[in-house]
């Protein structure tokens, strides 16, 4: 990184530290706080729109619908979550190559499951047998957006469906005595009004989603916590960079990043209740009216 | 293949070390559905060991740390209020980790604090173990968690009850002792009862992080994942802890839920505050 950083032996304190803090290896680990952000970023969005979906099905009239909504949200709800987590990649990983077994070798006449073993055709592998690295990678880091989403999916469908119901049955009312149909009332008068109601519990799933982050490591994925582990431990004066063991001052760097991510996600959670607020048929509602009339 | 009087036989007690039952775990093949029944079964015994041990502790530190965010002394609301935003604001896997790789650091022959006139050697090798150190993370993880929801109940005693009190000549400790605390605990039993729920989940992540399993001794979910790692199939292990943990959750509800009825026994009952489940999950 730096032009001095050539033997970091001979370096005084502060010129250590910066070659140390900026080597290959801490950048990669500096690149995976990143790979939590994106899998916020992915997850939240899905996870929400699982959860929609999943309360229109809690709402549905149509029973089959109906059932299959309540079944998901109580099974997922009254599992211990890491259970999950860690059953879902590797359910769902042997689903799919099971189905592409089905379907690219129709005439294999072994069992799949022979003892302790999982064998389906070479062509059945996902991914297969001879992807490169970075699509191992993609595949593993899919595979826990979808453990995620399932899990978080749930948690939002409950609360939209609460959130649902929050919304005034006068406004509905009106909407139909103005000829809307169902639909049409869903869609312009629950939808848009059923957010503030929605938030505090939103908001609440959001912070449990940040703090589920780290289990990325239990499915493989080199995530903070595999480098925190990788580069707070001992090194010899084999390395380039040897020192004791410092795994404490790694995860309190991660504890560190954690207290400000959920403490700013408060922050904002906050500023976004407030202008969902305005106009609305709440008390925080028709106090902001008054202070601006 | 052992027969499954063996199975249990063998493994019904090893969580508690390879003293109590088979020295190995089964392996590979010879894996069968009662080794899985028994020796999962047999981690709850951990899973309900931290589990009591943690509520029973924290509940006595978070009803002063509650009682310390409440006050109108800064000295003691900031620091309480302090310790609340770092424990329910990290996850409790990083803090797993974070205080393993803390007390591994610590002299292995015990801390020496000079008190003046005597010397207080204090044993820190138990603090590596999962059942001393997991169990310090634990308490301080519930401490932080039921202490907002008794600070929060604190804030929502009647003002009727305080006045009655005071109207009665209460004053101080009796005061606290007779009508605050009754009061809070009301107040806060349903939701106390979800993060005991709660806590006995998470004792499943004790293992799982950075506190070894000595001699192979763990609790029901690392049995688990044991075994989906020996044969490789999740579609046996997993449901099999998902259901002792509904059974210990329904355990859990039964318990508080007669605690509830003492609490609110000089009410009407339907006055009485039902308990709804409402999961909060990861912590």
């Amino acid at each position: 990184m730096f032009s001095f950083c050539t033997d970091p032996s001979i370096l005084p304190n502060w010129q250590w530290f910066a070659c140390y803090l900026t080597n290959a290896t801490h950048l990669q680990f500096y690149r995976a706080f990143g790979v939590v952000l994106v899998l916020l970023a992915i997850t939240a969005p899905v996870a929400l729109g699982v959860g929609l979906m999943g309360a229109l099905a809690l709402r549905s009239q149509i029973w089959p619908i109906n059932w299959l909504g309540k079944g998901y949200v109580n099974i997922v709800r009254g599992v211990p979550d890491i259970v999950f987590f860690l059953f879902v990649p590797i359910a769902l990983g042997q689903g799919i190559e099971w189905v592409m077994h089905q379907i690219n070798c129709p005439d294999w006449d072994q069992p799949i499951r022979q003892g302790n073993d999982f064998i389906v055709c070479r062509e059945a592998k996902v991914p297969g047998a001879n992807a490169p690295a970075w699509v191992r990678d993609i595949y593993a880091f899919a595979m826990a957006v979808v453990a995620f989403a399932l899990v978080f999916g749930a948690f939002a469908a409950n609360t939209l469906h609460g959130a649902m119901q929050a919304v005034p049955k006068a406004q509905i009312e009106t909407a139909e005595a103005y000829g809307m149909t169902r639909r049409q009332a869903f869609r312009r008068v629950v939808l848009p009004q059923m957010w503030v109601f929605a938030l505090p519990g939103l908001s609440n799933i959001w912070q449990i989603l940040i703090k589920a982050t780290p289990l990325l490591f239990l499915l493989g994925i080199q995530d903070i916590v595999y480098w925190a582990r990788e580069l707070g431990g001992q090194k010899t004066s084999l390395f380039a960079y040897p020192h004791p063991d410092w795994r404490m001052w790694y995860f309190l760097a991660l504890l560190v990043f954690y207290l400000f991510l959920t403490w700013a996600s408060e922050r904002a959670f906050g500023a976004l209740n407030t202008r969902l607020s305005r106009g609305q048929a709440t008390a925080a509602g028709e106090r902001m009216r008054k202070a601006a009339a | 293949m052992r027969s499954c009087a063996e199975s249990f036989q063998g493994y019904i007690l090893r969580a508690l070390g390879r003293d109590y039952g088979e020295r190995l775990l089964p392996r590979g093949l010879d894996i069968t559905l009662c080794d899985q029944i028994f020796l999962i079964a047999s981690g709850l015994i951990w899973n309900i060991y931290f589990a009591a041990l943690a509520i029973a502790i924290g509940f006595g530190l978070a009803v002063g740390v509650a009682v310390a965010k409440f006050s109108e002394n800064r000295l003691f609301s900031k620091p309480a209020g302090a310790f609340i935003f770092v424990f329910r604001g990290s996850p409790l896997f990083i803090q797993f980790f974070f205080f393993y790789s803390a007390f591994v650091l610590l002299p292995r022959s015990g801390v020496d604090i000079p008190l003046g006139f005597v010397t207080l050697t204090v044993d820190t090798s138990a603090l590596t173990t999962a059942q001393v150190g997991g169990l310090i993370v634990l308490v301080l993880n519930t401490t932080a968690y039921s202490a907002e929801l008794f600070h929060g109940a604190l804030r929502s005693i009647p003002k009727g009850d305080l006045e009655a009190a005071d109207a009665y000549g209460l004053s101080g400790f009796t005061k606290f002792r007779r009508v605050v605390f009754p009061s809070m605990l009301r107040l806060a039993w349903p939701s106390y009862t979800n993060e005991a729920i709660f806590l006995t989940h998470s004792t499943t992540l004790v293992f799982l992080s950075a506190f070894p399993a000595r001699q192979q001794s763990g609790e029901a979910f690392y049995y688990a994942r044991y075994f989906v790692d020996q044969t490789f199939n999740p579609f046996l292990a997993y449901p099999l802890v998902a259901g002792y943990f509904v059974c210990l959750t329904l355990a859990i509800i039964g318990m508080f839920g007669l605690m509830n009825i003492r609490l609110n026994r000089h009410l009407p009952s339907e006055r009485r505050r039902r308990f709804r489940f409402r999961p909060q999950y990861i912590r």
